[in-house]
């Protein structure tokens, strides 16, 4: 009955002789919150670039709601539903934290490259980028130069705007990586409503959130997915223990 | 009503000013100045919905400027001629048009990257037009250009635009006209998602954005502008040469923005101002005007790369803090020092102008009423003198301004 949101089929992906993705299979089903973990080089990032368009794929088709969508251009993928958050803060840093997020809801409401309508009248657009700001908490840094704002607010401003077209499909990509513990629970909240009834793929280092917000998990080893499945079964998992978990949780 | 001043009262002010200038200052060197004015706003506001909107920086600006005043030209020619039904005041489109069909070519090509692609590219191409501007002589009319006349049977106003003052008028009705949309533009999706893509062309791409779709309209909106500009250039002058599409004229709009100020829509206006006046006043009082426009240049990049705009916009929270005063001592003692190394410098370079170009290089040297002679050892000590001294109490007077600035900031700190 649960449909297939996102379905990544023996994907590689080489950097000239190196070969970061390796036949990699991953299904995300609609509505779920997925985790994908793995050590440092395993690929997650990798794997991210692939599915939002960034790189193209070596090798193998990637899903997204039933559409192929391998070695699209970004911004087809995008239009397409899905949108992605990056583990380096990637915000629009001379533009006021309000335009960061009405620039990100311009192409999803319709209005595109439109020269005949005037921003400041597209009450639709003003009225949902200030709701969104109200859910990130950075209404009142509203006129501030997005460059200017603290870490953890950049932070939520790009989850803020990888959230706001409304995107079916979300990646983030270690949103809480660099925060402090108090940081961290506010951004799992924050998370937790803005992806209500959406589709989350995440990579994350910081294995509370991991198995606070996830539905499933993937484990993901050089390049390979080698297992998925509910928390308490990737927890107990012995080849996941052994691969990457290791004595910190068991 | 404070309101409505508020928000359109600049545009009065502007609107009075453009209308009143004229008949303060008359003569027809006042005149054709005003009307440079006018077309050079254009092109620079044009330029920086590139640069400053846009994340573009062009070396070739100049070729939509060209190409629509070449077109508008044809244009003048075909109305003159009785075969074109367009009044003469509506010319300009023509050469918008000129633009919007360059723009959308080149704009295309070059606009796949910004940074240093894309300058490299503008480079090529305007070398590629300059080039064909004297291969294809039948439509830019080869080394002595084309030439027409704009006094037509047709026209909307009844005015024949024989005198420079009516021409002076239409230069500025479209100044005003394309002034305010460019700065509308600046307030519609597009010219946002222009910042967007400037700030950040990946991240646009994440939004849903093609980077290269959005600079290409951008690109072809702001030739459309440039060409306008060129249309009244071809009213204004009645002829025009392969010089208009060159190096030069794309150098000195980028100056001329530059100097004004990307980061606000206004800078480029009192960069197109202030450079256009420079060039006609110093121009007929020294050869080595340009070398002061450099050396002025030069400065601004080091030291206010945010321009003219930005260093009244610096200067905007310190005012509204009323605290403006604390600063002024600071800038009053800085200025007499840079008055003198600026003495310095120009003596030399005065010297050397009057020594290397002269006919006569032993005949007297004038500046400011005082004649000497060039060769004279004791004019070269007090070049090099004032310029010493000058700049030794500039660098003391410029860390006065620094703790003027640190003692405002500490005081807007405070205060709120």
């Amino acid at each position: 009955m649960t449909a297939t949101a996102l379905k990544i089929v023996d994907v590689h992906k080489s950097f000239g002789s190196s070969k970061i993705i390796n036949g990699l299979h991953l299904e995300v089903l609609k509505g779920e919150r997925h985790a994908v973990i793995g050590p440092n080089g395993a690929g997650k990032s990798t794997l991210f670039n692939l599915i939002s368009g960034f790189y193209p794929v070596s090798s193998g088709y990637i899903e997204l709601n039933g559409q192929i969508v391998t070695n699209l251009a970004p911004h087809l993928i995008n239009r397409r539903g899905l949108s992605r958050s990056f583990q380096v803060t990637n915000i629009f840093p001379k533009m006021t934290v309000f335009e960061n997020i009405r620039c990100a809801l311009l192409w999803p409401m319709g209005y595109r490259h439109s020269f005949w309508h005037l921003v400041g009248n597209l009450k639709k657009v003003n009225a949902k980028a200030e709701e969104i700001l109200e859910r990130i908490r950075l209404a009142d840094r509203r006129d501030i130069p997005a460059g200017l704002l603290a870490y953890a607010d950049q932070r939520a401003l790009e989850i803020g705007i990888t959230i706001a077209g409304d995107a079916d499909v979300i990646l983030l990509d270690e949103p809480t990586a660099g925060m402090s513990l108090s940081e961290t629970a506010h951004a799992v909240e924050l998370i937790r409503t803005v992806t209500e009834g959406k589709t989350l793929l995440v990579v994350e280092h910081d294995m509370s959130v991991v198995f606070g917000l996830a539905d499933r998990i993937s484990v993901l080893v050089y390049g390979q997915v080698v297992a998925t499945d509910i928390p308490e079964k990737i927890r107990q998992n012995a080849q996941v223990q052994e691969a990457y978990l290791g004595k910190e949780i068991a | 009503m404070p309101i409505l001043f508020r928000r359109y009262g600049i545009w009065v002010v502007a609107i009075l000013v453009s209308g009143v200038l004229p008949l303060i200052f008359k003569s027809s060197f006042s005149i054709s100045l005003f009307s440079q004015m006018g077309i050079s706003i254009i092109f620079a506001l044009s330029y920086n919905m590139l640069l400053g909107q846009g994340g573009m920086l062009s070396f070739g600006h100049a070729v939509y400027l060209g190409l629509g005043g070449f077109l508008a030209m044809h244009g003048l020619e075909k109305i003159g001629g009785g075969v074109l039904p367009l009044p003469l005041e509506l010319l300009p489109l023509v050469g918008g048009m000129a633009g919007i069909l360059a723009g959308v070519l080149f704009g295309w090509l070059s606009t796949d990257r910004a940074g240093t692609t894309f300058a490299l590219i503008s480079l090529g191409i305007g070398e590629l037009i300059a080039a064909s501007a004297l291969m294809l002589p039948s439509f830019f009319g080869g080394e002595e250009g084309i030439a027409s006349n704009r006094m037509v049977q047709l026209t909307l106003t009844g005015f024949k635009f024989g005198k420079s003052i009516e021409v002076y008028y239409l230069i500025a009705c479209w100044m005003l006209l394309s002034v305010a949309l460019m700065y509308l533009l600046t307030k519609t999706p597009l010219g946002r998602v222009a910042n967007a893509v400037r700030d950040n062309p990946e991240r646009a791409a994440f939004i849903g954005y093609n980077p290269r779709h959005v600079r290409t309209i951008q690109f072809t909106l702001a030739a459309f502008f440039a060409g306008l500009a060129g249309g009244l250039f071809a009213i204004n002058y009645e002829i025009i040469t392969a010089e208009t599409v060159g190096a030069q004229t794309s150098g000195s709009v980028l100056m001329m923005t530059y100097i004004g100020g990307v980061g606000h829509f206004f800078g480029p206006i009192m960069g197109a101002v202030l450079v256009i006046l420079m060039q006609q006043s110093l121009a007929g009082i020294t050869h080595a005007w340009l070398l002061y426009f450099g050396l002025l240049f030069v400065m601004m990049v080091l030291w206010a790369p945010n321009g003219m705009a930005g260093l009244i916009m610096l200067h905007e929270p310190v005012w509204r803090a009323g605290l403006l005063k604390r600063l002024l001592p600071a800038y009053l003692t800085t200025l007499l020092p840079l008055l003198v190394m600026f003495a310095g410098i120009m003596l030399l370079v005065e010297i050397n102008y009057h020594l290397s170009l002269s006919i006569n290089p032993d005949e007297p040297l004038a500046l400011f009423g005082i004649a000497f002679n060039a060769r004279s050892p004791l004019a070269w000590a007090l070049a090099i003198v004032l310029a010493a001294v000058g700049f030794f109490f500039f660098r003391k007077a410029s860390r006065r301004v620094n703790e003027s600035w640190n003692e405002v900031t500490q005081a807007m700190k405070g205060g709120r």
